[in-house]
Formats: C-alpha cells, structure tokens, sequence
C-alpha cells in the first residue's frame, strides 16, 4: 500500500488532477459580479438604510408611539415627542438612529404600526466619519422622500406573507 | 581610460539601464497576471479598477509603497536594516545580466554564467538573514532562518539538476546550452529542429525537479511558509515597511523571473522557435523567449491556485529526502548514458 502511494506521489498524480481542475476552473465564467457596475439581487424583505414614510398626501406618518424605540434591542433609537401646534396631534420632534449601534433586525418595521419607520433596500451609505451615521429625523425624512418608490413596492410585494 | 574603455562601458551602462526598465514594467504586468490567473482559477475577476482590465493595478501599488512613511523601529541595526532589502534586490537583477534573451543579447556573456547565477541566488539568502537579525525582533528573526534552511536546502538539488543539464551541454556558458538544444531527440529521428530537441524530454524528471525546486528556492506558494499570507504576516519582512519592503517584494519577483527563465533556457530552449520551419522562425527569438518563460510563469501562478501550503517538515523531507536522491541519481544516469553510448558532448571519452 505504501509502494502504491509513494509511486503515485512520485509520477505526481494528483497534481496532474489539479492542473486539469484548475485549468478547467480558468475558464470558467466567474462567480463573482462585477460589483460597483453591476449588483445582485436583493429580496423585498432586505434589510437596509432605514427611512421614515409620509403619507401620499404628504403627512408624516409616524404618531410618535415609541414602539420601535421600546423594542430596539441594540438602544439605536431616541424618540422626543410634542402635541403638534396646529392640530394637537403627536408628533416626533425628534426621531435619532445611531445607524453605529443598529444591528439591522428589522424589529423597528415589524413594530410600527403606521409602517412609517422601514428599512429600505439601500446598503451603499458608508461614510467617511462617524458621526454621519447619527442619523436624525430630517435624514431620515429625507430618505423615505428619496426612496418611497422602491419601499412602497417592497411593502407591496410583501403584503401577501404579513 | 581610452576612448574605447569609455565607450565599451556606456554602452554596458545603456545595455543594463534598458534591461532595467523594462524588467521593471514587465515584473509589474507579471504580478498583475499572477493575480489574475490565481483569481480565475477560483473563478473571481482579480483587479479590474485600475486601467483598463486593472492593468495598471500594480503601478498603483508601486506608488502606495513610495509614498508610504519609512517606518525604522527603535531598535534595530539600522545599517544592516537598510541594507538588506537592497541586498536582495540588487543580488537579483544583477543574476539578470547573464541570461540570454536572444542569440548575443546578455548584457555579459560569461562563459561561466550558469555558476554566476548559482552564486548569485546563494548569495541572496544573505539578505534575509540580514533583514531578519537586523530587525532585532524575534519573529523576523525566525523567520528568517526557516526561510534561509528553505533555500538552502531546494539549492542542493537545483544544483544537481543543474549538473545534468552541464553534463548534456557541455557548457557552462547559457547560451552555449541553449545552442547545444537545436539538435537533439528529434533531429537524431529526422525531424528539422523543434521543441522535442529541448532538453525538456530526455531530461523530464529533473525539468520537474527543477520547476518544483524554483517554486522552493523562491518562496512561492506552495513553499511559501515563510510569509504564509494566511498565518503570518510577512516573516522576514516583518518589521519593514515602505520602500524597503518594496525592495524585498522586488527582489522577490525578479527571483521569480530569474526562474521562469533559467527554466526557458536550461529546458525550453532559450530563443530557438518552437519548430525550426518556415512561419515559426520568423518571429525573432526574443519572442520566443518571453513566451517560453511567460508559459513557465503561468504554472508559477497555477500552482499557487491549487496546491495547499506544506508544513516545513514535509518541505524539508521533500527537499533533502525525495529530491536531491532522485536528482542525484539521474546525474550518475546521465553521465553514464552520456559514456556508455559515446555521446558526451566535445566528443572524446
């Protein structure tokens, strides 16, 4: 048995499989996509930046019930809430994530009740200090304005499993 | 000095700067093509930002490590430090002057240039050793000296493969031996002169032994236990940074190329085209050269792809207790078949 091996490994037999592998391998049409040109796909369910909703005609849609604050489990949320001047209606003054301290469990979405804090399809929003990711109400305001078309779809297409 | 000592030395200078330059650039074109060949094997694209198909990938590098800060520790013989990486480097591009790209293209054609080379590449464990005690810590310090055993050890038997080669050729002159592969196997059946002259076939174990023992001597992978990018950082190279470290990773590569064509001229026939007929030896050697040696590059490339890395007792068995039995066996067999059937070369006997 041994005589067998030592012949093999001298006549080089597996590598000569490898070369061939490997070779066939080379040729082959890569795995991997062409990333910043080109990306993969991603599920309505993708959990991402996060964004807050308005209403089609324009109206805030989170009511300040503090829900997703109370059960972030990572404490990323601070929520400040008023009676709005106008209509006495409860508004956030003030809705923080610390996109540092969020570990993108979603918990925030399946929380609220007016589907107003989403975490939408987007995951290129590096920055290049730290203190960019304290994201406050107007980012994410401004987000939802940005990327109501995909989250409505995304909500839509989920619809069906909720 | 007379005016023909000046211009005999110019025109060395001349010869040497522009075998400088372009080693250079094609040493970088040669690592972006390792890493893309080693990227396709696993099936990955390799660097693809940098120019067009990421061609200038590693000139972007090469500026990384320029503008880098020189980091020199607190403790270390700065002398000795600084001198190591250049130690390596220049060892190896000065091996470059006796290969033969062409008929008469060696910058010094010397009629012992394979010894040269031999010298050479011993000599350049030197500076290893010099960067890991300099760096008076002792991680590099080991490293160093596994990395030293390594190459010493492979040299043994790339000497006897050398020997046999020696023994067919007759020479010790590098482009005497890429001469003496225009007759051969094929041209003893008839055949006009082509690859099966090519002292790749009569003497195919120690063409193997050789590839293997080049991929050893100059710390590729699978033998690259002595940076090992997986488990250590850089072994010898430790505690370098910047530019010397970039003179380490140069000295390294040109080792690299070195191989590629001593196997080219030892085995594949130097510049002669792969058959001597009419479409074929109308491309100029040179040609011919840079092909051979970029073939033997590429499974340089592929067999960092495919074989796992050797722990250094199996690499040490392989070198003193696998290769350099066989290789000295086929040096007595040579020389025998070489006697026995009258064909040493320079006839008598």
């Amino acid at each position: 048995m041994r005589l067998v091996q030592a012949v093999k490994s001298l006549f080089l037999k597996e590598f000569v499989g490898a070369v061939r592998l490997s070779l066939r391998y080379f040729f082959a049409p890569k795995a991997t996509i062409d990333y910043p040109f080109e990306k993969g796909p991603l599920s309505p369910r993708f959990r991402g930046e996060h964004a807050l909703r308005r209403y089609p005609n324009g109206e805030e849609r989170c009511i300040a019930c503090k829900l997703c604050e109370a059960v972030c489990p990572a404490q990323a949320i601070h929520i400040d809430a008023v009676p709005r001047a106008g209509d006495g209606s409860r508004r956030t003054v003030r809705y923080d994530i610390d996109m540092t301290k969020c570990i993108y469990c979603g918990f925030c979405q399946e929380a609220c009740p007016v589907d107003a804090i989403v975490e939408g399809p987007n995951f290129e929003f590096a920055t290049e200090t730290r203190e960019e990711l304290f994201y406050d109400k107007d980012r994410l305001i401004d987000n939802g304005d940005r990327w109501e078309r995909e989250l409505a779809a995304n909500i839509r297409a989920d619809a069906r499993w909720r | 000095m007379s005016w023909d000592t000046f211009i005999w030395l110019l025109l060395i200078a001349l010869k040497s700067a522009a075998l400088l330059v372009i080693l250079l650039v094609v040493l970088a074109l040669l690592i972006y093509v390792d890493r893309k060949v080693w990227a396709a094997v696993q099936m990955r694209r390799g660097p693809n930002v940098v120019g067009p198909w990421g061609i200038l990938q590693s000139f972007a590098d090469l500026i990384k490590f320029v503008l880098k800060e020189v980091v020199i520790p607190d403790s270390v013989n700065k002398g000795v430090y600084i001198l190591a990486p250049l130690v390596v480097a220049i060892l190896y591009l000065a091996a470059w002057a006796v290969v033969p790209v062409n008929a008469g293209w060696a910058i010094a054609d010397l009629n012992v240039g394979i010894l040269y080379v031999f010298a050479i590449s011993s000599l350049a464990v030197y500076g290893v050793i010099m960067g890991g005690w300099a760096s008076n810590s002792k991680y590099p310090f080991m490293a160093a000296l596994r990395s030293a055993a390594q190459m010493v050890s492979y040299e043994v038997s790339i000497g006897f493969v050398i020997v046999t080669v020696l023994l067919a050729a007759g020479s010790l002159n590098l482009s005497q031996i890429v001469l003496s592969q225009q007759t051969g196997l094929g041209t003893a059946l008839g055949l006009p002169g082509s690859f099966l002259d090519w002292y790749w076939l009569p003497l195919f174990p120690m063409f193997i032994i050789f590839f293997i023992s080049a991929l050893a001597e100059t710390n590729r992978p699978p033998f690259d236990l002595v940076e090992a990018e997986s488990e250590l950082v850089a072994g010898h190279m430790v505690e370098y940074s910047s530019t010397p470290y970039l003179l380490f990773m140069l000295g390294e590569y040109v080792a690299i190329t070195l191989m590629c064509a001593l196997t080219t001229v030892l085995f594949l026939g130097g510049w002669l085209p792969i058959i001597d007929i009419a479409p074929f030896n109308w491309i100029p050697g040179v040609v011919w050269f840079v092909l051979k040696a970029l073939l033997v590059f590429f499974f340089f490339a592929l067999v960092k792809a495919f074989v796992p890395r050797y722990r250094f007792d199996q690499l040490m068995r392989l070198g003193w207790k696998v290769f350099l039995p066989i290789s000295l066996f086929w040096v007595a067999l040579t020389a025998g078949v070489l006697v026995a059937f009258d064909l040493l070369p320079g006839g008598t006997s």
